[in-house]
């Protein structure tokens, strides 16, 4: 399954989107994309997971690991637009309590 | 009312990697096909995924395969997956816990698994693992008795 990232940028903040099965492999590739983007001072983060259905537990520590990284630079990351079943498996993992969790980007980007 | 078996599909999956992928897909078109709704089947998914997943992390089998045995009766969805790995001890496979020192990022599998249907059983012994799992139609909410009146 192909997994795509398509990343926007304004003045104070970055939005990840993401498309497909978001697993290990795919993972790295979205926490590759957040190390750039908080090496360019961007330490405001919105990933958008509305094109991606699937996950699994590799795909959401890798998730972790962003959170963290967010944090250390004492910044924020605010995840939107997950299916029912992801945001009840982020609250299982305990990701809602270190991250914001919003119904649409645009409140996402508000809260930030 | 009768729950009888209607259908039963077998699928033997490669432990490559996203081939999960392909089981998941099955468990998709046959949850379709029962009129199972949309959260359900991503919950079906879900636990799928998870299940392949560690048994091609964990099982060290020989055989490099996994076995899906889904089977369709009139009200549920029973799916086994086999491995001929090595096994592991239940007592040695509790679920992390949140907040003791920082995030747990690994070792979620069957915490999810069991958050995501409704029945899991596991049978494991140095010849293998298999989890037996059921997901109801139209079940009671997780965590709410089921009355018998």
């Amino acid at each position: 399954m192909r997994f795509n990232l398509v990343t926007r940028t304004e003045d104070s903040y970055a939005v990840i989107q993401t498309e497909g099965y978001l697993n290990g492999p795919s993972g790295e590739k979205l926490a590759d994309t957040a190390k750039e983007l908080i090496a360019e001072g961007y330490t405001k983060l919105v990933i958008n997971l509305e094109q991606t259905r699937l996950i699994n537990s590799i795909g959401i520590s890798i998730l972790i690991e962003i959170i963290e990284l967010i944090h250390q630079q004492e910044g924020v990351v605010h995840f939107c637009s997950l299916t029912p079943v992801i945001q009840r498996t982020f609250k299982i993992m305990g990701l809602v309590q270190h991250a914001g969790i919003f119904p649409n980007e645009g409140a996402a980007i508000a809260n930030l | 009312m009768s729950n009888q078996v209607n259908r039963e599909v077998i699928l033997i999956i490669p432990m490559f990697p996203n081939i999960e992928l392909a089981a998941a897909q099955t468990a998709f078109s046959l949850a379709e096909m029962m009129d199972f709704d949309e959260d359900d089947i991503d919950e079906i998914q879900l636990a799928i995924i998870e299940t392949c997943i560690n048994a091609f992390e964990h099982s060290k089998s020989e055989d490099n395969r996994v076995s899906i045995k889904f089977i369709m009766r009139d009200n549920e969805l029973e799916l086994k997956i086999t491995d001929c790995g090595v096994g592991f001890r239940l007592d040695h496979a509790k679920p992390a816990k949140i907040g003791e020192v920082g995030l747990k990022k690994r070792g979620w599998g069957l915490e999810i698994i069991r958050n995501m249907m409704d029945e899991v059983s596991i049978e494991s012994s140095d010849k293998g693992t298999t989890i037996t799992m059921i997901k109801r139609k139209m079940a009671p909410i997780r965590g709410e008795a089921i009355s018998n009146a």
